[in-house]
């Protein structure tokens, strides 16, 4: 029992990582057929989001609060992310909705422009240039309509975003003279601690449970949950699955496309920003962050049937459980009279490099039978 | 030694370095006969840089401090050293290629350079062929023994297996069972086969062993064997790779596997710097074996740390393989001066038994090209540096291991053409 519970655990615990990674890549891909490489990327600046709200709380004013910077770091994070994924569905992918192996390349690009980011410019800079970006691109949509509308909006726009650019650098000063260690650009991997009460474990009959992993799993919940109910139950999630199954139509129709892919993309992205704090927790953060879960993440998308949340979930459990079945060499432990041969093989494949190897051949398996994964959908091919 | 200590790269700090060394050390002062121009080759660039660009840094600390003391003093002349920087970038080919350059072009009698063992690898045929002398200054897995390569890092013999022995012998986990993790690349697995026949002779047992792939911070499953394998906790050797590092020791914290529960690491690739990355508070009460250690007592080992401070930021900190880039610029100073020629083999023949009083204590290079040096075993402390337990006598470089089954009872003397790379003892 208690080692049931303790297989189902962490099978759980590594699929909640990998759901949590592929979610936002699960709308972006799943929905809108864009294949987005810069999507770890997207990940790690959720983990360097976290990692800056973890100093600014150092400092003497949040201090009282610092135990809760985590939870204010998800919103932060989402954010971040989303605005960031805006700005690159605003400037690269709309141009290239339809033609995969341009946006394939143009993502990967992107994704080396974020590493080399964060390399070369102080966090504290960069911070202050996504509030002005978070400013520039949503001033305007505050206006009243009657600005909106005047010819003269142009004007408005572009003086927004010279106040937003003047906020950002004068945050970015103010972070950077405030917060030494982001003062400067570094190379080096950062850490993100987690608060007191996330560490150590919790007992749930007779088992212990590392925290940290219980708020992965919690926090990956919550981003499903939430993401379900936007997509079934808010009006702009219908529209969202109304272009996704036809463009043209809800096009016709009057729904705007262009704000639908917007908000598409950048609920995608701020996913990946979520992801980013889950991860933060369990390693470093540095600028390759990201390249470590990409592929994984492709492969769980790819595995549920791409456009399907519900088998994004169940391949990432899947994975999980398979994980540490092989990687732990779970099935000694449950049948350890188990003839040499068998046992030898299992022994062969119960290392992480090795597990890793099997899974992987275990999907090419898969896959060769049900090539359109777990739940196949047809999934919007856009522009088709 | 690692492949990748930490993927981490730093352009913007590399870019600046190499311009503001790339133009060498200045011009002919007044007060020297003339120059000698050594090569200096690591990353500057890359996923390697951060920890490479360290080494740079120690080695034109030392030659600053050669020519301030005078120059290399070569038949009756005094000559200032110079540099040329080159950047490897991380990338082995370059490595070879950066070397031909140096030799060829530039004309330089030295080469101070690599930090992975496939650096190295990449670099070896280059040197051989060209019978060019590469000073190489990092803890490696040893397995190799080249006359025109001189390692002044430790060989497994002077690390891991003084540290295992200690796990076994007289830790507080004393006659437990091992559990060894590494990253899946050469140094790991080669330190674990040494580590596996010595806990064999000892009389204990190694009851898991595990890889994590490269870039995976994944350890769950590698924590459930470990409690598994050790429920009562034991002994862990870790070979994992820095960044790797931050993901292990975090998470296993928080599964309770903590020196307190009766679980102790032994960490054969954090040093100082890694310590600081990966933040004291998951390493306190965990081991490493170094030669040497910023916390070493002695008025060589502080000034060394001191001049490294005031060269380059009272925020910096030394460690081992710093340490053994130091050592080997003056061995090869000494070596220059003994022979009375910057002559590749004059200086090579000069070097086997040239004495250094190091910040670790007193090295000799051996005929095998490698250095005898001290082991010692630190406790990780709160402040981010090792509480020195043990300190080994000056203990004698292994080039061919005596537990690894391919090597037992080999060894290797350049003194003598008779013996030479690899001789049966």
């Amino acid at each position: 029992m208690e080692l049931l519970l303790d297989s189902l655990f962490n099978g759980v615990a590594i699929g909640s990582v990998l759901l949590v990674a592929a979610l936002g890549l699960a709308i972006v891909f799943g929905l809108m057929g864009v294949i987005n490489l810069a999507h770890g990327e997207l990940m790690m600046l959720g983990a360097y989001t976290t990692y800056v709200t973890q100093l600014i709380f150092k400092l003497p004013i949040l201090k009282p609060f610092y135990n809760s910077y985590i939870i204010v770091s998800i919103f932060l994070a989402f954010i971040v992310s989303g605005v960031v994924g805006i700005l690159l569905e605003k400037t690269i992918i709309r141009k290239l909705y339809g033609s995969p192996l341009e946006t394939l390349l143009a993502t990967w690009g992107v994704s080396l422009i974020l590493q080399q980011f964060v390399r070369s410019v102080p966090l504290a800079y960069g911070t202050g240039l996504v509030i002005s970006l978070l400013i520039g691109l949503f001033l305007p949509t505050t206006f009243p309509s009657k600005i909106k509308e005047s010819i003269n909006f142009k004007y408005f726009k572009f003086s927004s975003w010279i106040f937003a650019a003047l906020t950002g650098v004068l945050t970015g000063s103010l972070i950077s003279s405030s917060v030494s260690k982001i003062s400067r650009a570094s190379a080096r991997n950062v850490d993100v601690t987690a608060p007191s009460w996330m560490r150590g474990q919790v007992e749930i009959i007779g088992t212990a449970f590392p925290k940290t992993r219980l708020m992965i799993i919690v926090i990956t919940l919550i981003s499903v949950i939430a993401i379900t109910l936007f997509l079934n139950q808010s009006a702009w999630g219908m529209r969202i699955r109304a272009v996704t199954q036809n463009r043209q139509m809800s096009d016709c129709l009057g729904i705007s496309t262009e704000k639908v892919d917007i908000i598409t993309f950048g609920i995608g992205s701020g996913l990946a920003g979520v992801a980013g704090v889950a991860v933060s927790l369990l390693g470093s953060v540095g600028p390759n962050v990201g390249g470590n879960y990409i592929v994984g993440c492709f492969m769980v998308v790819v595995l549920g049937g791409v456009g399907n949340l519900l088998g994004t979930v169940l391949a990432s459990f899947g994975i999980g459980i398979m994980t540490d079945l092989i990687g732990a060499g779970r099935l000694l432990s449950i049948w350890p009279n188990m003839p040499l041969p068998l046992s030898n093989t299992i022994n062969f494949f119960a290392t992480t490099s090795m597990a890793r190897v099997m899974i992987f051949a275990l999907i090419v398996i898969f896959l060769q039978f049900k090539p359109t994964g777990l739940f196949p959908q047809k999934g919007r091919m856009v522009e088709n | 030694m690692r492949i990748s200590r930490r993927i981490l790269a730093g352009l913007a700090t590399a870019s600046l370095a190499v311009t503001a060394t790339s133009c060498g050390g200045g011009g002919t002062s007044g007060s020297f006969d003339d120059t000698v121009t050594v090569g200096i080759l690591h990353s500057l660039s890359g996923t390697m840089a951060i920890s490479e660009s360290t080494l740079v840094d120690t080695e034109k600390m030392a030659i600053e401090e050669i020519n301030a003391s005078g120059g290399v003093n070569v038949g009756g002349k005094s000559y200032k050293i110079e540099y040329i920087v080159e950047d490897g970038a991380s990338d082995w080919p370059t490595f070879a290629e950066k070397s031909k350059k140096l030799i060829d072009q530039d004309g330089v009698p030295v080469v101070f350079g690599g930090w992975t063992s496939a650096s190295r690898k990449a670099m070896l045929p280059v040197y051989e062929s060209k019978d060019a002398f590469l000073y190489y200054p990092i803890q490696y897995e040893a397995q190799e023994c080249s006359n025109n390569i001189f390692y002044t890092g430790a060989t497994p013999n002077q690390q891991s297996e003084p540290a295992t022995d200690f796990m076994y012998k007289r830790s507080p986990a004393a006659g437990g069972d091992f559990f060894l993790v590494g990253s899946d690349y050469v140094f790991p697995r080669t330190s674990n086969t040494i580590t596996k026949a010595q806990v064999k002779q000892l009389g204990g047992k190694v009851v898991g062993e595990d890889y994590l792939p490269l870039g995976n911070t994944e350890v769950a499953p590698i924590i459930s064997k470990i409690k598994k394998a050790l429920p009562e906790g034991g002994i862990i050797i870790n070979t994992l790779n820095g960044d790797q590092n931050v993901a292990f020791f975090k998470q296993i914290q928080d599964a309770g596997i903590t020196p307190s529960s009766g679980y102790y690491v032994m960490n054969y690739s954090i040093a100082e710097e890694e310590i600081s990355t990966i933040g004291p508070e998951f390493l306190e009460g965990h081991y490493g074996a170094w030669n040497y250690m910023m916390s070493i007592d002695t008025p060589a080992s502080k000034k060394f740390a001191a001049s490294f401070k005031k060269r380059w930021g009272a925020d910096r900190v030394v460690a081992d393989p710093q340490e053994s880039a130091y050592n080997m610029v003056y061995l090869w100073k000494q070596a220059v001066e003994d022979a009375g020629t910057f002559d590749d083999n004059a200086v090579r023949e000069a070097l086997v038994g040239q004495k250094f009083d190091a910040p670790q204590g007193p090295v000799e290079v051996m005929p095998n090209h490698h250095l005898s040096q001290t082991v010692r075993i630190g406790e990780i402390n709160a402040e981010g540096g090792f509480t020195i337990l043990e300190e080994t006598g000056v203990v004698l470089p292994q080039a061919w291991n005596q537990k690894h089954p391919s090597s037992k009872g080999f060894a290797c003397d350049w003194t003598d053409p008779s013996k030479g790379e690899k001789y049966k003892l």
